[in-house]
């Protein structure tokens, strides 16, 4: 594109306000394997595309547990994510150290984003290639973050990130409204649904996707294989259809074009505005 | 004009006592619940024991202000090495890391004598006995703490190996039963508690084996 000017460094401004290399990070996102997110009341759930370079490789872990209220699924350089989830896991064992409490979701997900901010002012650094979806239960209930290599972060009631991520997007907004009172299983089944939507076409197995679960009394894991191959037969051998709501609501998603609490803009990506000042 | 001594510790001495058995397939580890200071009680019910991972227990006698600090560094460290292996700390590694822990403040040491009590990779009991700064040996039973020189000449009375020479080799286990042990146990802290003014009020045991970990009491003589 035309602005190869001012992108040499994170500390050059462009002169429309924007710095390029944080922009060329968050590309760095959307070119990774797709991962959604999603939450009710009382339970969130993370899902990823496995992803492997080659037939031969095994694929990379992009869901990592942080603590046991808190989990967090990765898009982008993994690489990245992996020394993140190592720091959020520190800060988590720090803080119960100090305070025989857990981390609130909320703390831990600012704590990252000013470490994100760091590198996007520093000559010498890099913005971080990665973005995260943070999935944790607190004493305020269950929460789902995404936080962006820009230093920005959003609360969500579902989101997706990473290659067509969109046709998750698009199936999350249709039904987002539900989710709050949705059970454990349907929340999983629309994460299951979610995922397959970023595979346009291929088959969806337990051994293409990771599923992980934090809620209520039940500390943050990874769904066994089994499992999940178990829920994908169930609802494949009952049809296409998508699970039942449990509110019956219409499909209308209603005045909110978005499946986010925060601003996020489900309108085509606009060259003009600078994406992390969303 | 006579030098001025010093007149602050950072220490203190809370009392108590700590004792645990190995046997072939299990590992018995127990802890009287009294907490004094000088000739006073500060209470009757505090549990010297925490279990540090599956096969892991440690009691500790000493200063209990620094046995709960080392208690929540080695939570901490067993978080770390989880996150990293995806598994939990064999007893046998949790020995060598509270070993290095110890000695890390070789120079301001944890005022803290400490038994771990577990079962080993073969799922056979093991029992770890340390000094303040991080010393330990593997050992088939153990005591620390103020009723220690009491309970010890009796235990080594009842399990030690008569001779190191004598054949058949026999092994760092005891070869009681588990409820023997128990019992042998309850027998010792009866004692010491008799004679011993720092031990008493109550008894806490916790036995570990195949089938998982239990928790038993007694109640000790409260004088």
């Amino acid at each position: 594109m035309f602005r190869n000017q001012y992108d040499t460094d994170v500390t050059t401004w462009s002169p429309a306000g924007r710095l390029f290399q944080v922009e060329y990070a968050m590309e760095a996102v959307k070119q990774g394997s797709a991962a959604i997110g999603l939450r009710s009341k009382n339970h969130v759930v993370l899902a990823c595309v496995n992803k492997s370079s080659s037939e031969l490789s095994s694929h990379q872990k992009k869901i990592f547990k942080v603590d046991d209220h808190i989990g967090v699924a990765i898009s982008g350089l993994t690489a990245d994510g992996r020394v993140l989830s190592r720091h959020m896991r520190n800060e988590c064992i720090n803080y119960f150290y100090s305070y025989e409490s857990q981390l609130p979701v909320g703390r831990l997900v600012v704590q990252l984003a000013d470490k994100a901010q760091v590198c996007t002012q520093r000559s010498w650094k890099r913005p971080y290639g990665v973005g995260l979806l943070v999935g944790g239960l607190d004493e305020s209930g269950a929460h789902l973050y995404y936080n962006c290599p820009s230093g920005n972060y959003f609360e969500y009631q579902a989101f997706a990130i990473g290659s067509r991520s969109q046709a998750a997007k698009t199936y999350l907004e249709r039904r987002f409204e539900n989710f709050m009172a949705s059970s454990r299983e349907n929340l999983i089944k629309d994460a299951l649904f979610a995922l397959r939507e970023t595979l346009q076409g291929e088959k969806l197995t337990s051994s293409s996707c990771t599923i992980a679960v934090v809620g209520v009394g039940e500390a943050f894991h990874v769904l066994d294989q089994e499992t999940v191959q178990a829920l994908i037969n169930e609802f494949e051998i009952a049809g296409e259809e998508a699970p039942a709501d449990d509110a019956a609501a219409p499909d209308q998603a209603g005045d909110s074009e978005s499946g986010a609490t925060a601003a996020d803009q489900a309108t085509p990506f606009d060259p003009d505005v600078a994406p992390m000042d969303m | 004009m006579t030098k001025q001594q010093a007149n602050w510790s950072p220490y203190d001495n809370n009392g108590g006592t700590c004792v645990a058995v190995a046997g072939t397939d299990y590992c018995v580890i127990a802890a009287d619940t009294r907490m004094s200071s000088g000739y006073n009680i500060l209470t009757r019910d505090y549990s010297k024991i925490i279990q540090l991972a599956d096969k892991s227990v440690l009691a500790s006698s000493g200063f209990q202000a620094d046995v709960r600090a080392l208690q929540k560094v080695l939570a901490a460290k067993h978080l770390q090495y989880q996150h990293q292996h995806n598994k939990q700390m064999s007893c046998p590694a949790m020995a060598q890391l509270l070993s290095n822990t110890l000695y890390y403040k070789r120079f301001f040491p944890y005022y803290a004598f400490n038994v771990l009590g577990g079962l080993d990779h073969e799922g056979k009991g093991c029992v770890f006995t340390y000094d303040a700064v991080g010393s330990y040996e593997r050992v088939g039973y153990s005591s620390q703490g103020s009723g220690s020189t009491l309970i010890t000449p009796f235990l080594d009375n009842q399990l030690k190996s008569p001779s190191p020479l004598l054949l058949p080799a026999r092994d760092a286990v005891t070869p009681l039963s588990e409820s023997e042990a128990i019992d042998l146990v309850k027998t010792c802290f009866a004692s010491a508690t008799e004679r011993d003014i720092y031990t008493g009020d109550k008894l806490e045991i916790l036995v570990l084996n195949a089938s998982g970990i239990r928790r038993e009491y007694m109640e000790l003589r409260k004088d």
